[in-house]
C-alpha cells in the first residue's frame, strides 16, 4: 500500500488522456456486459425456465407441417407418458395485426399436468371447462390490455377463419387468467383445441404440435426416439425434442447469436487493447526519466515493473469494472425495454468480463514494462 | 581519516555507434569521509561519468571503485540498487522530482525502500523538510515552488534516508546566483555539521569556493590531483 501514491500518480500524468482511455474501456466493457449478457441470460432463462421432461413432437419436415390429430391416441397409450395436450398455432392479435398475441389451442386439462407450475382459480377452471369459446388468459396480458374474466374479446387469427362469422374475427370470453410464477411473462392465450378444431373452415383434424410430459425425466430421450420410431416411416414422420432443445432450436433460427455477439465483443475488446497499450507505452516512454530516478534511489527494475503493471491494471481492470457495474445496473431495464425476462446480469459474464481485463492489463503493460525494464539509469537521467 | 570513495585504475568507455570511445582512463582518487569535493572541468572531461560511477548508477569496465566500505565494481545491478538505497544521496541540475506527488511524497520516496511505519517515515521527511526550509511548503506539488524550493526538496530527499555520501551534479546549474548561493550553504551546512560527505560536479567557480577540495578533470583525467597519480 506504501506505494499505492507513486502508481496513483503515475496514472494521472496525463489527467485527460486517462479519462479518456477509461471512458473507452468504460463504454466498451458497458457493451460487452449487456450484448454479452444478453445471451448468457438467455441460456440461463431456457435452462431456468424450460424442462427436459416436457417433449414436443412436430413434423419432421418443418414446424409449419401439420401432424394428424390420430397421434394423440397412441401418444397416450405410451407408457412413459404422464399426459399430452395437442397445440395448434392460432395466430392470434388483438385489434390490428401489428398487435400480436401467442395464442394457442390447447386440451385444457392437459396443458395444466404438462406445466403443473402455472396456477389459475379452480372456479374459474371450471368455468374454462364448461365454456366452449373460453379463454384462460395469462396475467400480464389482462393487466396490459385491462381486461376483466368475464369479458368477451374479439381475436383476430392471421390464419384461420371462424366458420361461424364467415371472418377471421374470433369472439373469446375471457373464463380465466393463469399465473405462470417464476418470473416467466404470462402474455398468451390458450383455447379449447376441440373448439377451435370445429369451428376453424380448414385444416380440421390436424395439430401444429403436440406437447408431451414424461414419467422420469432420465428417460427423456429414450421417450423422444420412441415416439420418433412409432411414426417413422409414416406419411407424417415426426421430430421429438425436449423443451429445452426446442427453445434453443427456435432461437437458433434467428441465426447464430452467440457468434455475432463474440465477433462484435471480440472486435471491440481488440481495438481497445491497442488504445490502452498505446496509452499506456506513451505514458511510460514519458516518464522514463522519473522511472530512472526511482532506480536511482535504489528501486529496483522488478519494481519498477509491478509499479507499471499496476497501474495497467488499476487503468484497465478498474475501468472495466465500473463499465461492468453499469452493465450490471442497466441490464434489468434493457431486458425490460425489450419485452423480455427482467433478469439479472449473470455472474460468468462479470467474471469473463475480468479476465479479459486482466489479459488486457497483462498485455498492454508488457511492452512499456519490458521498456522500463531495459533502459539504463545514466542514459534515462541525461534524456537520451 | 579513513575514506569513503577511494578509485584506483578505474576506466570506463561508452559504445558511440561502432566506435568505442574511452570517457575514463586508469584514473586514482581517494575522498575523506566528510570532505566536500568539487569536480571541475569541461564539458566532456569525464566529471559526471565518475559521479555517476561513484553513486553507482554505473558499473567501471576495469579498475577498483570502493565507496562507503563496499567494492562496487564487483556488485551485481540488483545489489548496487540495494546499495544505493542506503549509501547514497543524490542531487540532480534539474531537480527530477515526480511532478505528481507533493514535496513531502517526494521526500518520502527513499524511504518507501525501508522498513520504517508510516508514522516514522512522515517523521523523518519533516526532519529533512524542515532542515531545508521548507517545512511550510511540505503539500505543495513541484509546481507550485520555485526552482530554488524544489532544489531544496531535492536535497531533502537525498538526505532523509541518512546517507553518508551525497553527489551532486551541477545542483545550481538551474538556479540564478542568488538561489545557489543559498543551495551551496545548505550543502556545506550538511558538510559541516551534519558530517556528510558530498562530492559535486560544477562548471560554476563560485560553486566550487564551497567546497572543501576542488578537483579538475579533463579528457578523462585528474589533472591537478594532489597526491593522486593519474594516468
Amino acid at each position: 500500500m506504501k506505494y499505492f501514491p507513486l502508481v496513483w500518480a503515475g496514472l494521472w500524468r496525463k489527467r485527460v488522456r486517462t479519462i479518456l482511455t477509461i471512458l473507452s474501456i468504460v463504454v466498451a466493457f458497458a457493451l460487452f456486459g449487456i450484448i454479452q449478457g444478453f445471451t448468457a441470460a438467455l441460456d440461463d432463462a431456457i435452462d431456468g425456465l424450460t424442462d427436459e421432461a416436457r417433449l414436443i413432437v412436430q413434423s419432421r419436415v418443418n414446424i409449419t407441417e401439420p401432424l394428424p390429430q390420430a397421434f394423440l391416441p397412441r401418444l397416450r397409450a405410451m407408457n412413459e407418458v404422464r399426459d399430452v395436450s395437442p397445440y395448434g398455432f392460432f395466430g392470434g392479435y388483438y385489434q390490428e395485426p401489428r398487435q400480436q398475441i401467442n395464442t394457442g389451442a390447447v386440451d385444457i386439462e392437459a396443458w395444466f399436468t404438462i406445466l403443473p407450475e402455472w396456477e389459475t382459480d379452480p372456479a374459474q377452471m371450471e368455468t374454462m371447462m364448461r365454456t366452449r369459446n373460453g379463454a384462460l388468459v395469462g396475467a400480464d396480458l389482462m393487466e396490459e390490455h385491462g381486461w376483466n374474466v368475464g369479458d368477451t374479446i374479439p381475436l383476430g387469427s392471421s390464419i384461420w377463419t371462424n366458420t361461424s362469422t364467415g371472418t377471421t374475427t374470433w369472439e373469446i370470453y375471457i373464463a380465466g387468467v393463469y399465473h405462470t410464477g417464476q418470473g416467466i411473462p404470462s402474455d398468451d392465450i390458450y383455447i379449447h383445441y376441440e373448439f377451435f378444431d370445429e369451428a376453424r373452415t380448414n385444416g380440421q383434424g390436424t395439430v401444429s404440435l403436440y406437447h408431451v410430459r414424461v414419467n422420469d425425466v432420465t428417460r427423456s430421450d429414450a421417450v423422444a426416439q420412441q415416439i420418433d420410431g412409432m411414426f417413422a416411416n409414416s406419411t407424417n414422420e415426426t421430430q421429438t425434442q425436449n423443451e429445452t432443445d426446442f427453445t434453443r432450436g427456435q432461437i437458433a433460427q434467428i441465426g447464430d447469436i452467440n457468434f455475432f455477439v463474440n465477433a462484435i465483443a471480440g472486435a471491440v475488446l481488440f481495438t481497445l487493447l491497442f488504445l490502452t497499450g498505446n496509452t499506456m507505452m506513451q505514458s511510460v516512454r514519458e516518464r522514463i526519466p522519473e522511472l530512472a530516478v526511482l532506480k536511482t534511489y535504489g528501486f529496483s527494475n522488478a519494481t519498477v515493473t509491478a509499479f507499471i503493471y499496476a497501474e495497467s491494471f488499476l487503468l484497465c481492470l478498474g475501468a472495466a469494472l465500473i463499465g461492468l457495474g453499469i452493465a450490471a445496473a442497466s441490464f434489468p431495464s434493457v431486458f425490460e425495454a425489450l419485452d423480455v425476462l427482467r433478469m439479472p446480469l449473470p455472474m460468468s459474464v462479470v467474471a469473463t468480463g475480468c479476465l479479459l481485463a486482466t489479459i488486457m492489463a497483462v498485455v498492454s503493460a508488457l511492452p512499456p514494462a519490458v521498456r522500463a525494464q531495459r533502459s539504463n539509469i545514466v542514459d534515462a537521467l541525461a534524456g537520451r | 581519516m579513513p575514506s569513503i570513495v577511494s578509485v584506483r585504475n578505474l576506466s570506463k568507455s561508452y559504445r558511440r555507434g561502432k566506435q568505442k570511445v574511452a570517457v575514463l582512463e586508469n584514473l586514482n582518487l581517494e575522498v575523506e569521509n566528510g570532505d566536500f569535493l568539487a569536480l571541475m572541468g569541461p564539458s566532456g572531461s569525464g566529471k559526471t561519468t565518475l559521479l555517476n560511477l561513484i553513486g553507482g548508477l554505473d558499473k567501471p569496465d576495469s579498475g577498483e571503485l570502493e565507496v562507503a566500505g563496499q567494492r562496487l565494481d564487483k556488485m551485481s545491478s540488483g545489489k548496487l540498487a540495494k546499495w544505493r538505497a542506503h549509501n547514497v544521496g543524490f542531487i540532480f541540475q534539474f531537480y527530477n522530482l515526480l511532478p505528481l506527488l507533493s514535496a513531502e511524497r517526494n521526500v518520502e520516496v527513499p524511504l518507501l525502500l525501508t522498513k520504517l511505519s508510516a508514522k516514522e517515515r512522515r517523521r523523518n521527511v519533516a526532519a529533512a523538510l524542515q532542515l531545508v526550509g521548507l517545512a511550510d511548503r511540505a503539500r505543495h506539488r513541484p509546481t507550485e515552488l520555485s526552482g530554488g524550493q524544489q532544489q531544496r526538496v531535492a536535497i531533502a530527499r537525498a538526505l532523509v534516508s541518512d546517507p553518508a555520501l551525497l553527489v551532486c551534479d551541477e545542483p545550481t546549474g538551474d538556479l540564478d546566483r542568488e538561489t545557489s548561493e543559498a543551495v551551496l550553504q545548505l550543502l556545506e551546512l550538511l558538510n559541516k555539521d551534519h558530517g556528510k560527505s558530498i562530492i559535486m560536479v560544477t562548471h560554476d567557480p563560485k560553486a566550487a569556493e564551497h567546497a572543501s577540495r576542488t578537483l579538475h578533470m579533463d579528457k578523462g583525467e585528474l589533472i591537478d590531483a594532489p597526491g593522486v597519480a593519474a594516468a
